[in-house]
């Protein structure tokens, strides 16, 4: 059961054993909420709360983490929270920001910083809600934006969204004898984000808690646009046993499907290291229903596609420099 | 949802169904959902914390000797502690 | 008291919204509206209004972006048109469940297709349902008082909805005229800051827009209904205290030249400047006619028109909007069903004209009044009618 077990790099290089234990053992989500047993999002959302801290205002698109936490008369949430509709999370977001700020420079408000957070899923920052979010982060307002990807439309019932990863299962393109699933590659909105030329742009997941939180931490800090990008493992879209959520998270990252790096004014930086070789995607994809359909000549496909992209962005971290090191040249 | 208390009438309804009481939804004891439940085997525990650090639910507390414990009104049965404890010291045992 | 000045009628509902110290305005560019959003841009950039401007890339973020600000507690303010009200029209619905005191400049225009810019009713209509209070300016000088009575309205406790001030698009918004624009120190007396209901800081966490189940959803719905119908005695108050501060009266349906009115033209918005003009010219000929102009939409005003009309043999209800395979125009068919149970009521007509921005003359009033008023008894009456179509 342990997934120490069978595993070719071990944990502690990127995991401080006893970390956990300087964590703040404050609870800004509180547990009653409706998540599925095992909800990867949700872990993401409670740590994310840890790292922000209480000086927070939290903007939340329609979707999974909305309606698990504030069902009428309760709310999970410990923290200011305001929901307004499904695509317009970065716009609401846009105008807290620009309310906090008017509200401050007026003395209407305590002079304390209380940073703006938006929130949402895949649906609704990378299809739906991809507009406003381009917005919101080309008009430099002071907000971080974390898109919990559980690659679907989880909470209408696993429906496809342009972040599903190809050859996946979904209800809206299922697998089955005319169709091999999800035909397209899964839509690359971190690059999104970094052409906005925004300061600060992260990949996470919430297998990792730690770099998650220093990641949520450092976007706190900055004082203008930031974007998370964190992979949240759902074991019943992705169709793997609940207990197996944080090792899906894992998996994901050393098969290089999901590797975590962030781009630091334009610097690229993997944040968590990476094994000498890759391993094979079968060993990600084997647990998961969702791809249980799959070819050997499909997966091979998505291999590699995989080691395309991860030699992309190896060569991006490699070359990439800070704009202030290539305005000094 | 037996736990739930409905506003008797409408006038009861706060304007913009705002929830002015944070964390309140901790009043809906999401316990009665699992089918396993997490035991601690103390002579294994080496206190790292990383049950704690994963719960989606937030509910392992750290007792005043340092070893952990799930509350069992929340508690949801996912199986992620025992599946993530380095030294094998939780065990899902079936409920009932 | 207040400064005369001439200017566009649009500028002016910008200059009236900036004395109201809003603190965010997120607004999108829309012809006819545009002048609004632009003409505050540039008060802002002046330096005469501290504000954050928020230039959103549509519509949807305009209203989306208002409605986050207002969650902060800031005063806020947008304006639009039809496709662009229709776009935010998912937040319409929202903002007035939300309780939130959003303050909007509609320029009505016609709703495409086909793609037409001028005016019609045909936007707001549409939104008619989502609890948003509505008042209809008919000219320059109502603009600028309803915009400053609006925000007031919007943040009183006992209301806290958005309102929506209507404002023909080019009809109004480009014309010029002379007006009395409040000083500041009358409109901050007026005015005060907002203090709102509940606000999202830290210091006193609170979760806003939560999930409804079924459990819950008609009683909430059945409060919202309380609130609009209940901002009624709110919206008096405010028409009575400007009345005082201002010298200016404000009546849900304003009377003119009612007195032994066999027959009542009822119009909304700038026609009834027109319908004046031949009311005036009719009344010197001796005909008992006389003139409704509706400006409080939403709530409707039931004892208003039920006292409006007593006596009057035959009403006119002017439609600038169709209800597509609907039973009359919407504000005919809104009418006729508040008059229904009247043990007493008037003959109906309905006309429909002025779509699209379609000129309405005073001599076009004169030969709708005068086809209803010579018509045969026994002609069928048709729920409706079109007037200036040809072809019709």
């Amino acid at each position: 059961m342990n997934t120490l077990k069978g595993y070719p790099v071990g944990l502690i290089e990127n995991f401080d054993l006893y970390a956990p234990k300087l964590v703040d053992r404050e609870e800004y989500f509180s547990p009653g909420h409706r998540a599925c047993q095992g909800c990867g999002e949700a872990l993401a959302i409670r740590l994310m709360c840890k790292a922000l801290g209480k000086d927070t205002v939290i903007v939340n698109a329609t979707g999974c983490m909305e309606v698990i936490s504030s069902m009428y008369p309760t709310t999970a949430w410990k923290l200011p929270w305001i929901h307004v509709a499904f695509p317009n999370a970065a716009a609401v977001a846009s105008g807290v920001d620009a309310a906090l700020k008017a509200l401050h420079r007026k003395g209407r408000i305590p002079d304390r910083y209380v940073k703006t957070v938006a929130i949402g899923g895949d649906g609704g920052t990378v299809d739906i809600g991809l507009q406003a979010l381009s917005g919101a982060m080309e008009r430099g307002h002071d907000m971080l934006y974390v898109c919990f990807d559980n690659e679907a439309y989880m909470n209408t019932g696993i429906q496809r969204s342009s972040a599903t990863p190809f050859g996946a299962s979904t209800t809206t393109a299922p697998a089955g004898v005319a169709s091999m699933g999800n035909k397209t590659w899964k839509k690359n909105v971190p690059e999104i984000m970094v052409a906005h030329n925004i300061p600060y742009v992260a990949t996470a997941c919430q297998s990792y808690p730690l770099d998650f939180m220093n990641k949520v931490q450092k976007a706190r800090a900055i004082k203008g646009p930031s974007y998370i990008h964190c992979l949240s493992v759902c074991p019943t879209g992705w169709r793997c046993p609940s207990e197996a959520c944080i090792k899906m998270g894992r998996l994901a990252v050393e098969t290089g499907v999901f590797p975590l790096y962030e781009v630091e004014n334009g610097k690229y930086r993997m944040t968590v290291s990476m094994p000498e070789k890759l391993r094979p995607i079968q060993d990600y994809m084997k647990h998961q229903g969702r791809f249980r359909h799959l070819t050997p000549d499909q997966i091979k496909i998505f291999q590699e596609r995989t080691n395309l992209e991860y030699k992309k962005l190896l060569n991006k971290i490699e070359h990439s420099k800070s704009w202030a090191e290539m305005s000094a040249e | 949802m037996a736990n739930k208390k409905w506003p008797e009438n409408w006038q009861d309804v706060t304007p913009g169904c705002i929830v002015s009481e944070p964390g309140s939804a901790s009043q809906y004891h999401t316990g009665d959902w699992r089918a396993q439940k997490p035991i601690w085997d103390n002579t294994k525990c080496i206190k790292c914390g990383v049950c704690y650090i994963f719960c989606p639910e937030g509910c392992i507390i750290e007792k005043e000797d340092g070893f952990f414990e799930a509350d069992l009104d929340y508690c949801k049965g996912c199986g992620i502690c025992a599946h993530e404890c380095w030294p094998l010291a939780i065990k899902m045992v079936e409920e009932g | 008291m207040g400064k005369r000045k001439g200017m566009e009628i649009a500028l002016a509902a910008a200059e009236a919204a900036a004395l109201c110290r809003p603190d965010v305005i997120a607004a999108y560019p829309i012809t006819p509206n545009t002048h609004i959003p632009e003409h505050l841009s540039d008060i802002v950039a002046e330096g005469r209004l501290d504000a954050e401007f928020i230039c959103v890339e549509s519509e949807h973020s305009a209203l989306s972006a208002c409605m986050g600000a207002s969650g902060a507690g800031a005063r806020v303010f947008t304006a639009t048109s039809s496709q662009g009200l229709l776009y935010m029209a998912e937040i319409m619905a929202i903002a007035s469940s939300m309780r939130l005191p959003v303050v909007m400049a509609l320029g009505n225009r016609a709703l495409s297709g086909p793609l037409n810019i001028w005016n019609d009713h045909s936007d707001i209509m549409s939104q008619r349902d989502t609890g948003w209070i509505s008042l209809f300016a008919s000219h320059g000088q109502e603009v600028i008082d309803m915009m400053i009575q609006a925000f007031r309205i919007a943040e009183d406790r006992d209301v806290m909805l958005p309102v929506n001030v209507n404002l023909d698009g080019f009809q109004l918004t480009h014309v010029v005229e002379v007006m009395n624009f409040p000083l500041q120190e009358e409109v901050d007396a007026f005015l005060p800051v907002y203090k709102p209901y509940a606000s999202l800081h830290p210091d006193h966490p609170c979760s806003m827009g939560t999930l409804g189940l079924p459990e819950i959803f008609s009683e909430a719905t059945r409060a919202r209904e309380a609130a609009i119908v209940n901002s009624r005695k709110t919206i008096l108050k405010v028409w009575d205290e400007w009345e005082k501060r201002f010298g200016r009266r404000y009546e849900p349906i304003e009377s003119y030249k009612m007195e032994g009115a066999e027959f009542a033209v009822l119009t909304m918005g700038s026609m009834g400047e027109t319908a004046e003009v031949a009311i005036d010219a009719l009344r010197e000929k001796g005909v008992p006619v006389g003139l409704l102009k509706l400006k409080l939409w939403r709530p409707f005003p039931y004892e208003d028109l039920k006292k409006a009309v007593k006596g009057v043999k035959s009403l006119i209800v002017m439609d600038r909007a169709v209800s597509f395979g609907g039973p009359g125009g919407p504000v005919a068919s809104e009418i006729r069903s508040a008059l229904y149970d009247e043990p007493s009521r008037p003959d109906l007509t309905n006309y429909i004209f002025g779509l699209g921005g379609r000129d309405v003359t005073v001599e076009d009033f004169i030969a709708m009044i005068d086809k209803v008023r010579l018509a045969d008894k026994k002609r069928p009456k048709e729920h409706y009618e079109f007037y200036g179509v040809r072809g019709e």
